[in-house]
């Protein structure tokens, strides 16, 4: 069940996943009952509020995972253990694991898809990771704690394949290992690995992220196309993101102006 | 012959009687387009101010629980320019524009932008209860309301509906707008209101005050909408708290013409579809083969 006031919890862990990366761990009940995809609204009392994926807490709980960024973005980054924080959700759809997956994660787009793969440990799923550089790829030594293959990607080479994540994400998605795709990063990342996905008729979801106000389908800012992300989405299925006008190509500003990317 | 849910307000035909209120979901014309065949007799856009507001930092919208909501987004919207841009290319819905501004040439100057556009009608946001110098705060002035409505009026070729909500004296505000030549009315915005978090020590609005919507405040529209069509020869579409056919049958009753639905709307894609079809089964069992002849009876 969601709840649309805030409930007000303490950071109970922080850890640090990269020099501008933190997963705050959290225990609220709601939460901890979240399916893999779901988001909630996350305030930081006197900086903001802002949707933030559940991620997986190190033990299975939930956790928040945030790049510092803006100012509410850069106010959970510094809430600090024992920081209160107001959550209400959870919000939004969750992904639908099949057979084989393969997932595809960039930056803090790996929360969900962590979850994912907290949520499913027989599941064989592999993880591909992909970032610009070693220092900013994270979350690939937990996942092969958890007993998953793990690929990296750095564009410059520093660790594992060098190259665009989409590339070897290509690869993958037509070398026949994998029957279902899950991606979550930027998102012409994901338009990429959707793509490709649908061309190899393999079944693709994408957790989508726009402008969030509401989080509940009333205030409108996160439209894409006649989708609205927070109650449709976040996470699309391939075949739908294929006929969204917006997807890949357009979000809107927070004034609704839309931005091409 | 089953009854007919058209009806008509201040010159705007309707097909069915329950439009999207303004501030909701409006800002694409895709969203429109779903909303219209979900069953909305027409959409009213976010109110469109002559450039681009973001609106407030979040939080901006809060659930208060018992179908209740409080919200100061701030009127973000893409701008009338904008907007405009994207309705020339047409809309299978009915588009009702509202605007927001402080002076006569600021209207005058965004209707000129909808030159190209198909428009219902133009609505008049005179209540907004969180912003400065815009909405509620020129629905006080009443010498200003009449001023605003005889230049709308002069540049808008379609009717002209003015939103009130609650003021010092909405009932002023009605008379002046009506004065001025409004069509129709449109009772009630959100209600300021304020919600606080104990454990926080603080608003959780960044607005700190806001307007209440939902569930709460559908009594306070019936009674507005009650007195105005009691008071005032203009016809009326009520707004507030309504999520049912029950609300929109008890608006109308009370004497709107047509009515609005705002938060109900969240995640509930067929409130409209809800609507008609309990409103359709009502009118025929109470023998209305029409909407009008429903207006005003509990009056």
């Amino acid at each position: 069940m969601r709840a649309d006031r805030h409930s007000m919890v303490r950071v109970e862990r922080v850890i640090d996943e990269s020099p501008t990366v933190r997963t705050l761990e959290v225990s609220e009940p709601r939460l901890e009952a979240a399916l893999p995809g779901q988001f909630a609204m996350v305030w930081v009392p006197g900086k903001g509020e802002l949707p933030m994926s559940v991620a997986a807490g190190r033990d299975g709980g939930a956790a928040f995972t945030v790049r510092r960024h803006g100012p509410s973005s850069t106010g959970l980054y510094e809430a600090g253990e024992g920081g209160l924080i107001g959550v209400r959700g959870p919000y939004g759809n969750s992904f639908e694991l099949r057979e084989r997956p393969l997932l595809v994660g960039g930056g803090t787009g790996l929360a969900p898809l962590m979850r994912l793969l907290r949520s499913a440990p027989g599941s064989g799923a592999a993880l591909l990771v992909g970032a610009r550089t070693a220092g900013e790829v994270f979350f690939d030594g937990l996942a092969r704690e958890w007993g998953f293959e793990v690929t990296v990607c750095t564009e410059d080479g520093t660790r594992g394949r060098r190259g665009r994540v989409t590339e070897a994400a290509s690869e993958m998605i037509s070398g026949g290992r994998f029957d279902s795709v899950y991606t979550c990063g930027p998102e012409l990342m994901m338009a990429k690995v959707v793509s490709a996905a649908n061309s190899a008729g393999l079944f693709v979801q994408a957790s989508v992220e726009r402008v969030m106000k509401c989080g509940v389908g009333m205030c409108g800012s996160c439209c894409m196309g006649s989708e609205l992300v927070c109650t449709d989405g976040s996470v699309f299925d391939g075949a739908r993101l294929a006929a969204n006008p917006d997807f890949g190509v357009a979000h809107r500003s927070k004034s609704g102006v839309p931005v091409r990317y | 012959m089953p009854p007919s849910l058209q009806t008509e307000v201040g010159g705007i035909a309707l097909e069915r009687p329950a439009m999207l209120a303004s501030g909701i979901l409006g800002i694409s014309t895709d969203v429109f387009t779903r909303l219209h065949r979900a069953g909305a007799g027409a959409v009213v856009t976010k109110s469109l101010s002559s450039e681009p507001w973001e609106g407030y930092a979040n939080p901006t919208v809060v659930g208060l629980g018992g179908g209740g909501w409080l919200n100061a987004v701030g009127l973000s919207n893409p701008g009338a320019r904008e907007f405009a841009r994207m309705l020339e290319g047409g809309a299978e819905a009915p588009v009702i524009v509202s605007l927001v501004g402080s002076a006569a040439e600021e209207f005058e100057s965004m209707i000129a932008e909808f030159s190209g556009c198909r428009v219902a009608g133009y609505e008049i946001n005179l209540s907004c209860p969180h912003v400065a110098r815009v909405g509620l705060e020129v629905g006080d002035d009443h010498a200003l309301v009449s001023e605003l409505f005889g230049r709308i009026k002069k540049a808008a070729h379609v009717p002209v509906i003015a939103k009130v909500g609650l003021g010092s004296d909405y009932l002023g505000t009605v008379r002046a707008a009506v004065e001025g030549g409004a069509d129709a009315v449109t009772a009630i915005n959100t209600v300021r209101a304020m919600a606080i978090d104990a454990e926080a020590c603080r608003p959780v609005l960044s607005n700190r005050v806001g307007g209440l919507s939902g569930a709460p405040i559908k009594p306070i529209g019936l009674r507005c909408v009650y007195e105005i069509s009691s008071k005032h020869d203009v016809p009326v579409i009520g707004c507030g708290g309504i999520s049912t056919w029950e609300d929109a049958a008890e608006y109308i009753l009370a004497g709107a013409r047509a009515v609005q639905v705002g938060s109900a709307v969240a995640g509930r894609a067929d409130a409209f579809g809800e609507i008609n079809r309990g409103l359709s089964e009502y009118m025929e069992r109470k023998g209305h083969s029409r909407i009008s002849e429903m207006v005003g009876l509990a009056r």
